[in-house]
């Protein structure tokens, strides 16, 4: 099923892999990692690219499909967005819950300021129109996770609105084509994070875990600029590495600290545009391009079948690879917003409009934050290109990959290599080991001196290329490495890996340290 | 709904009293979830006014020699707050909490006879208050006499961070002053609360108070306040919708009376929701859940929301022109007996009773019911005086003047009677005061 689809959706294309050089996918990985085309900054504006049908069918004319996303990212702090409870996504069921978050009659919400900083962040960081004043409704609906019968959200008046996106994918047949596109952003607002239920049904009931109730969230409302899952996996992707590299939410999607809805339509080009419909329950980047691949599909099927399209809610079955519609019991919900009476308008300064002898404790100035943003995912890959004239694609690869530009940074500090072979040796070998050996680069054996080290070796050509590949990295209990292959003994080194200044090119005398275990 | 629920936390205001060394002598009686103006709609019955049984009231009955039952025809302490003022006014305790969000607090206190006080909101933190209409509600005050209703806003005022509608100013606690020349003092009168639903005696009574003031030389002008006409629906509209949003916690999920049904989540919503509330709840989350709907939402709360501002707006356009405090009354008439009061339903009364008191909720404004005469019926009349936003304390101070000329009479009931002869002996005595 999926072949199909993605060569008539977007031309070419093929999914996108966290290495270089087609390794192995890692276990958890989000394929992404985009390669560049030769044209390095060249970049097109968001088009809707029309998409041909593999095999025309009765219509024969062609089909756009219009695919917009709902990013909920929780944020990261120590407490909830309107409580003093803390966050934390591994505790005892309901042992983080306050008075507040489990609704007790009388109690009210008080603002986080770090939920606030955070959605300010990530607004600077997506380029989006900070309000300056913003407000806080209600909206309405009866479930058992939603102690309070209603959500604190910003329905109104968000707190940053009109930004955009940019993301880079993969056109063409090669996968160094590369261009980037940018969608969006239509606004960035805070919200309470509900419970959690667990449907027990063999006992016939529901259990709920508050803890999770009131945690801030951010939601962010992708403008629908996008047309197909490679598109919106690609712009998801980025967003996590913005917000990882803001510190504003840990992103990580199998963990549900970010949660993607899709509303995807389709429509003939030059017509109006379709009836959505909406996909949930996504949790990771590649099921979310599936699953909206898929939908799109469907409903090109169903129309020029005559049939039509349900403005309905649909969730993602990963078994079976294809959407289905959600239970929808109560038909259109009408979630009666209402201004949140007990939050009085939230007011942010600039350094031009702040308040003479204000209590920096209860202002935020948003030129301050501005100052205070750390690098951003797109310009440290900038960097990385300039300093050291890498290749695109492979700084999308070493932002891809968790720890792994620390690594290569602090491999670059060590050794006398250039930096293309680093980069090379980083991204095909290393990373190819690790992934063999499903480890993450927190839980590498080998450290970024002693590859320093190695490819000090192999730069002066003291070992040639296939013995350095050969050498295997055992982790022992003193995490030595043993290095196996002919090696002349007056080249033998020691190498040790525990870290401390390495003078590269010093001769050593080899210790033989036996594996253990 | 709240059977058998204990509250884990002290509200803000409670725990203010017991870190003054306040003793919780107990919780009163009341409409059930402060939805009512006669304290007559709680699970526990309705609120009988100590009034009922005064010497005062009973010797006025007796000429009129209906030779019934003598029990049979109590009054209504008024509401919703009735218990609090019932227990104030009976010597209970020397003061009580209630609240207000459309005289509440008030109301009952004319009806009882005692002071009944709602500050300014934002001054008195809500934390802990179970929410009717978090727009107006304020925790209000009972006691005997306006020294002692000073006495503890002193020490309920002031910001609160558990409530993020409360004012970040300090607030010192304070005592009133002893006003003596009130000729620099403007009274207002608006002259749309004279409405034809006002007893004759309510209304000559108010007079009076405006004649005294002007005899003692303070300035005492007519003025407008033209919205007041829509002002109760507008309240209704308001309270309401948010009736319907702060009830929508009440689920027996969590805390509180669940029903027993366990066929789905659904039917136990629904039947724990019926059997909790009564139908005054009901009726109103219905109601507000009407206006609250997409189709309807701009024509009913947003409208509800402008008619507020303009209504909020006559206030302070008054009180711009030079006017201190308005004077009106607080109630349309003495307590009625409850056999009357439940000829009509709640809504009905609500609309009739709210009628000088809610505004004042809309606006955010501090009002005091202060006790002025008995009537021909022996029975309590109080006046409404009205201040500016946050100027509680000249507000009050106005009010003490007033409650010194006027001399209320301390309630004659015999069981007190007979206990503490020797301090009633001075009928002049308005009140056991805290000092």
């Amino acid at each position: 099923m999926a072949t199909p689809m993605l060569r008539w959706c977007c031309p070419g294309r093929r999914w996108i892999f966290a290495g270089i050089g087609g390794g192995s996918r890692h276990g958890r990985g989000v394929p992404t990692g985009s390669t560049s085309s030769g044209k390095r900054g060249q970049s097109s504006v968001a088009q809707q690219p029309l998409i041909t049908a593999q095999k025309p069918r009765k219509g024969e004319r062609e089909w756009a499909a219009v695919v917009g996303l709902e990013i909920h990212a929780q944020i990261a702090s120590n407490s909830k967005l309107f409580s003093g409870s803390q966050v934390d996504f591994a505790a005892p069921p309901n042992s983080l819950v306050s008075f507040f978050d489990a609704s007790l009659p009388g109690t009210l919400p008080v603002l986080n300021r770090r939920c606030v900083e955070a959605a300010v962040m990530t607004g600077l960081a997506l380029d989006c129109h900070i309000n300056r004043k913003s407000l806080f409704d209600r909206k309405h609906y009866f479930y058992a996770d939603l102690p309070a019968g209603y959500q604190i959200t910003q329905q109104r008046l968000p707190i940053a609105v009109n930004g955009s996106l940019a993301y880079s994918v993969c056109v063409g047949q090669r996968w160094s084509q590369m261009v980037t596109r940018t969608v969006g952003v239509k606004q960035i607002q805070l919200e309470q994070d509900s419970g959690k239920s667990l449907h027990d049904n063999l006992r016939s009931q529901t259990l709920i875990d508050l803890n999770r109730a009131g945690v801030g969230l951010l939601e962010v409302v992708l403008e629908p600029d996008m047309s197909c899952g490679e598109e919106a996996a690609a712009a998801i992707r980025e967003l996590q590495l913005i917000l990882q590299a803001l510190g504003t939410s840990q992103a990580n999607m199998a963990e549900g600290q970010l949660r993607v809805d899709a509303n995807i339509s389709v429509h003939h080009p030059g017509e109006p545009l379709g009836v959505r419909t909406e996909v949930k329950n996504l949790n990771s980047a590649r099921f979310l391009a599936k699953a909206i691949d898929y939908e799109i599909q469907r409903q090109i099927s169903e129309l020029e079948n005559g049939g039509k399209i349900l403005n309905e809610t649909r969730s993602f079955d990963y078994k079976l690879g294809c959407t289905v519609p959600m239970r929808d019991k109560e038909g259109k919900q009408d979630y009666r917003f209402m201004p949140e009476p007990n939050l009085p308008p939230l007011l942010l300064y600039d350094s031009g409009s702040l308040p003479t002898g204000a209590d920096p404790q209860q202002v935020i100035d948003i030129d301050q934050l501005r100052e205070q943003l750390p690098e951003l995912p797109r310009v440290t890959r900038e960097k990385l290109v300039r300093q050291y004239g890498m290749r695109p694609e492979h700084s999308f690869a070493l932002l891809n990959e968790v720890g792994l530009l620390e690594f290569f940074q602090n491999v670059m500090k060590e050794t006398r290599a250039e930096p293309k072979k680093v980069t090379s040796w980083v991204l095909n070998t290393f990373l190819g080991f690790l992934k063999q050996q499903n480890l993450a680069v927190s839980e590498s054996p080998v450290t970024p001196s002693a590859l320093a080290e190695l490819l000090d070796l192999l730069d002066r050509k003291a070992i040639s290329s296939s013995a350095a590949k050969q050498a295997q990295c055992v982790k022992t209990r003193k995490n030595s490495i043993l290095i196996k292959g002919g090696l002349p003994p007056h080249l033998q080194p020691h190498l040790t890996v525990s870290g401390g200044h390495k003078v590269p090119g010093t001769q050593r005398t080899l210790t033989n340290k036996h594996p253990e275990g | 709904m709240l059977k058998g629920y204990v509250p884990p936390y002290n509200a803000t205001v409670v725990q203010k009293l017991l870190d003054q060394g306040a003793l919780l002598m107990g919780k009163t009686n009341l409409d059930e979830f402060a939805m009512g103006s006669g304290s007559t709609d709680g699970i526990f019955g309705p609120v009988k006014n100590p009034w009922s049984y005064s010497k005062q009231y009973r010797e006025k009955r007796k000429q009129k020699s209906h030779g019934e039952n003598e029990d049979s025809d109590w009054l209504i302490t008024g509401g919703s707050s009735g218990g609090s003022a019932a227990a104030v006014s009976a010597f209970t305790c020397f003061a009580a909490l209630g609240s207000d969000t459309g005289g509440s607090t008030r109301n009952p206190a004319a009806h009882c006879g005692v002071v009944g006080l709602k500050p300014s909101y934002g001054l008195v933190s809500r934390h802990g208050l179970i929410p009717l209409v978090n727009s107006m509600d304020v925790p209000g005050t009972l006691t005997r006499c306006v020294d002692d209703a000073a006495t503890v806003l002193g020490i309920l005022a002031g910001h609160d961070p558990k409530d993020s509608t409360t004012i970040q100013d300090p607030v010192k606690p304070f005592t009133l002053p002893s006003l003596t020349d009130v000729s620099k003092l403007c009274i207002g009168i608006p002259k749309e609360y004279l409405t034809p639903a006002l007893s004759s005696e309510v209304r000559s009574l108010w007079s009076k108070a405006a004649n005294l003031f002007e005899s003692e030389g303070a300035k005492v002008i007519e003025v407008s306040l033209p919205h007041t006409s829509y002002s109760i629906v507008c309240y209704h509209v308001l309270c309401t919708s948010e009736v319907a949003s702060n009830m929508a916690r009440f689920d027996g999920l969590e805390y509180g009376h669940r029903c027993d049904t366990d066929v789905s989540t659904e039917a136990m919503y629904a039947a724990t929701r019926r059997e909790g509330f009564n139908d005054v709840v009901r009726e109103r989350i219905l109601s507000g859940n009407f206006f609250l709907l997409k189709e309807n939402y701009e024509n009913y709360f947003v409208k509800a929301q402008k008619v507020r501002r303009l209504i909020a707006r006559d206030f302070v356009n008054v009180f711009n022109s030079g006017v201190d405090v308005l004077l009106t009354p607080t109630t349309l008439s003495e307590a009625v007996p409850h056999t009357e009061f439940i000829r009509e339903d709640n809504r009905t009364r609500s609309a009739q009773n709210d009628i000088f008191t809610q505004a004042v909720n809309m606006a955010g404004l501090p009002a005091v019911s202060v006790p002025m005469a008995l009537s021909s019926q022996g029975l309590p009349i109080g006046l409404q005086f009205i201040g500016r936003a946050f100027c509680d304390q000249q507000l009050l101070t106005v009010a003490k003047w007033f409650e010194k000329r006027v001399q209320f009479p301390v309630i004659q009931l015999q069981e007190l009677m007979d206990d503490c002869s020797s301090i009633f002996e001075n009928e002049k005595l308005a009140s056991v005061s805290l000092k």
